[in-house]
């Protein structure tokens, strides 16, 4: 038995540095994300439903001009393990919103109010009018972003005590992402319609400068610093991307907690059966 | 499988069937009669693992289908349709994509226990090559569940392993072609796929059926490679190793389910969280962990179709494993040698893991094809050759002679 966990205790560290995120990529000047510590962390982790709802304003009033958020629903603000706001609430900023609809009887396309049930609308109609809009560059959708996004690669430690228990540091790297416009280029270079941002993997990014504090104002009096808005948004980017956490996490400490008694009984049985066999 | 059973049932209607479909004798004498090595370890439980993990892929994977539409358009928003709005569609689909992961991790150390203990050899040939097909069928169903998701990493990854076959002189583009469907990877591709990744695994099952077959023929392989003397040294395959191995079931799947639960997108890859886009390629594709290996092999030899044959070799030299080895003692437990070899080789093979995760440059290139050629030269010098220069430390009579001989050590 010692011998089994000795051995599988070393294929699996070998094993995480398989891992596809123990890939090295990235430019000269490139930085890892920082690491801000989420309350959605760890297996207790859960969202902060104050920052959730402070993240959605600053989506909402900053980034939704250009990116868009096309596979959450309006109903799945109400809905728990998120912001939770209340159904009205929810159905209010649903309604702010223009969603085409159609054909009618007549064969036309029309616009009407949004409904719960619609998913957020984007702010262009397709990729092409979004390149157009901004220069070439397709600002992406955000439904996904935390999960398609990794914020530290390379080494050991990045990998068990970030990536295993912290996820690859998506949250992470939006968040610096956004406050690392402070940072100046090396030498000064200057580059037309693109941005130095030491947190991009490319290093200069299209996108400029979203935030400059108190682009939003909180409605519980939270200070909108750079910093407190660009966590805020990614901690309601995380919960875009994976709704389902809070109910994952819950029916896995469950889970984990009916199978330790089943193998506890199972090996107190095992034990029983064998007592008589010398083996 | 023969005709006439030698059971005799109390229930009437029990007797009935059984002397019309012995099916149940079967499942008596193969199942829970069945004589059994009593001093098996628990590397041997990952046999009974991996029947589960394909019971539990196959199942995940039937439902998954029910919700999922393989078409370039719609794959990708169907998986997160399954994410956000099926009724927990996030555990099915993190228990089928992690479950994926573990059946590789199981396989992989049943290979090793395997090529450990000698369990390929005489008279296991057949068994072990059952084995070997097993693999590379597994190899071929992951690959295409991974296509399915339509993410970046899923149509690169697709391209690259399919534009391999393009290093077949002549005729590799019309092959490349064929496969895709078209002129490149695309919607006749990812269709095929889909409905290959449904077939396999039940090829799978059967080549599983075959596999336990003919493991019932000559009986378990055990930790001192000594064959069954008497029925001293086995013991019923019920309740003995069915509570083992279910013991050793249930710690498995709570190893799965904290990745499942607590780091569901651990072993996967954040590029595949985008949209597959045909036009744009991520800076490095890499291929999901468990094919590391192989890649690296692929990318060890500096010719496109000598790496293809590389790669397809390290895989088939499996296959002669059982000629290869010369030694007649079976256990690497009594082969000092080989012990040490063994070790190196699964080192090896870790080592080339790594090499396939990284960018194929500098230092990587040169461990790489130093790892390559170790693989090789593992199986067609070393293991023929110390076979017949090692001399083995002696052999216990009886498995039953080697328990004693431990439990009574244990015990003064």
């Amino acid at each position: 038995m010692k011998k089994l966990f000795k051995s599988l205790a070393i294929a699996s560290i070998l094993g995480a540095l398989m891992s596809p995120q123990a890939l090295a990529s990235s430019s000269e000047g490139y930085i890892p994300a920082k690491n801000y510590s989420f309350s959605f962390e760890g297996i207790f982790g859960t969202y902060d439903r104050a920052q959730l709802q402070r993240g959605f304003l600053v989506y909402k009033e900053v980034c939704s001009a250009c990116h868009g958020l096309k596979r959450v629903r309006y109903r799945n603000l109400a809905e728990p393990g998120g912001p939770e706001l209340t159904k009205a609430q929810a159905k209010a900023i649903a309604k702010e919103a223009e969603v085409t609809d159609g054909p009618n009887e007549e064969g036309e396309m029309f616009t009407r109010p949004g409904q719960l049930s619609d998913a957020f609308v984007s702010p262009y109609p397709n990729d092409e009018a979004a390149k157009a809009a901004n220069g070439g560059a397709l600002p992406p959708d955000l439904s996904l972003i935390t999960k398609a996004r990794s914020g530290w690669h390379g080494t050991l430690k990045s990998l068990f005590t970030y990536s295993l228990f912290n996820g690859s540091g998506g949250p992470e790297y939006v968040a610096s992402l956004l406050t690392g416009y402070s940072h100046e280029a090396p030498n000064g270079e200057e580059k037309d319609g693109l941005s130095y941002n030491p947190y991009f993997p490319a290093l200069w990014i299209a996108m400029p400068a979203p935030l400059s504090g108190d682009d939003v104002e909180y409605a519980d009096g939270t200070k909108a610093t750079v910093e407190q808005q660009a966590k805020d948004v990614a901690a309601f980017l995380t919960w875009a991307a994976e709704p389902k956490m809070e109910e994952r996490k819950s029916l896995g400490l469950i889970v984990m907690l009916y199978l330790a008694v089943f193998s506890i009984l199972l090996y107190l049985v095992k034990k029983a059966i064998w007592a008589n066999v010398k083996h | 499988m023969s005709g006439h059973s030698n059971y005799e049932f109390k229930n009437p209607l029990v007797n009935w069937v059984d002397s019309r479909l012995p099916i149940v004798s079967l499942i008596k004498g193969q199942a829970m009669d069945f004589p059994t090595p009593k001093n098996l370890n628990y590397w041997w439980t990952f046999g009974g693992i991996l029947a589960i993990m394909l019971v539990l892929q196959l199942i995940t994977g039937i439902v998954l289908v029910m919700h999922y539409t393989p078409t370039a358009d719609l794959a990708f928003d169907s998986v997160e349709h399954i994410m956000r709005d099926v009724n927990y569609g996030w555990l099915l689909r993190y228990m089928h994509a992690n479950g994926a992961s573990m059946f590789f991790i199981a396989v992989y150390i049943h290979i090793f226990r395997g090529m450990y203990y000698g369990s390929y050899k005489e008279p296991r040939e057949v068994l072990w090559m059952l084995g070997v097909f097993i693999f590379i069928a597994m190899m071929a169903t992951a690959f295409m569940g991974y296509v399915l998701p339509w993410g970046q990493m899923s149509f690169w990854g697709a391209k690259v392993i399919t534009n391999l076959f393009s290093a077949i002189p002549f005729v590799g583009d019309s092959i490349v072609t064929w496969l895709w469907g078209g002129f490149n990877v695309g919607d006749p591709t990812l269709n095929r796929f889909f409905s290959l990744h449904y077939l396999l695994p039940f090829v799978l099952a059967a080549l599983v059926f075959l596999h336990i077959w003919a493991l019932h023929v000559p009986g378990n392989n055990n930790p001192t490679g000594v064959e069954v003397k008497s029925e001293a040294d086995t013991l019923p395959f019920h309740p003995y190793y069915t509570m083992k191995d279910l013991f050793a079931i249930v710690v498995f799947l709570m190893f799965m389910a904290a990745f499942v639960f607590f780091a569901p997108n651990f072993m996967g890859h954040a590029d595949n969280y985008i949209e597959a886009n045909p036009l744009s390629t991520p800076p490095h594709i890499v291929p999901e962990w468990y094919f590391l290996p192989f890649y690296a092999i692929l990318r060890s030899i500096p010719d496109k179709l000598l790496g293809v044959i590389a790669m397809f070799s390290s895989l088939l030299i499996l296959l002669a494993l059982p000629w290869l080895d010369s030694s007649r003692v079976r256990s690497g437990k009594y082969r000092p040698i080989f012990k040490q070899l063994f070790w190196i080789f699964v080192f090896n093979c870790l080592v080339l893991g790594v090499v396939g995760g990284q960018p194929p440059e500098g230092i990587w290139v040169t461990i790489g094809r130093i790892s390559t050629a170790y693989y090789f030269l593992h199986f067609i010098i070393l293991l023929p050759l110390i076979g017949l220069l090692e001399s083995p430390k002696p052999l216990p009579a009886s498995i039953s002679e080697d328990v004693l001989a431990k439990s009574g050590a244990k015990s003064s």
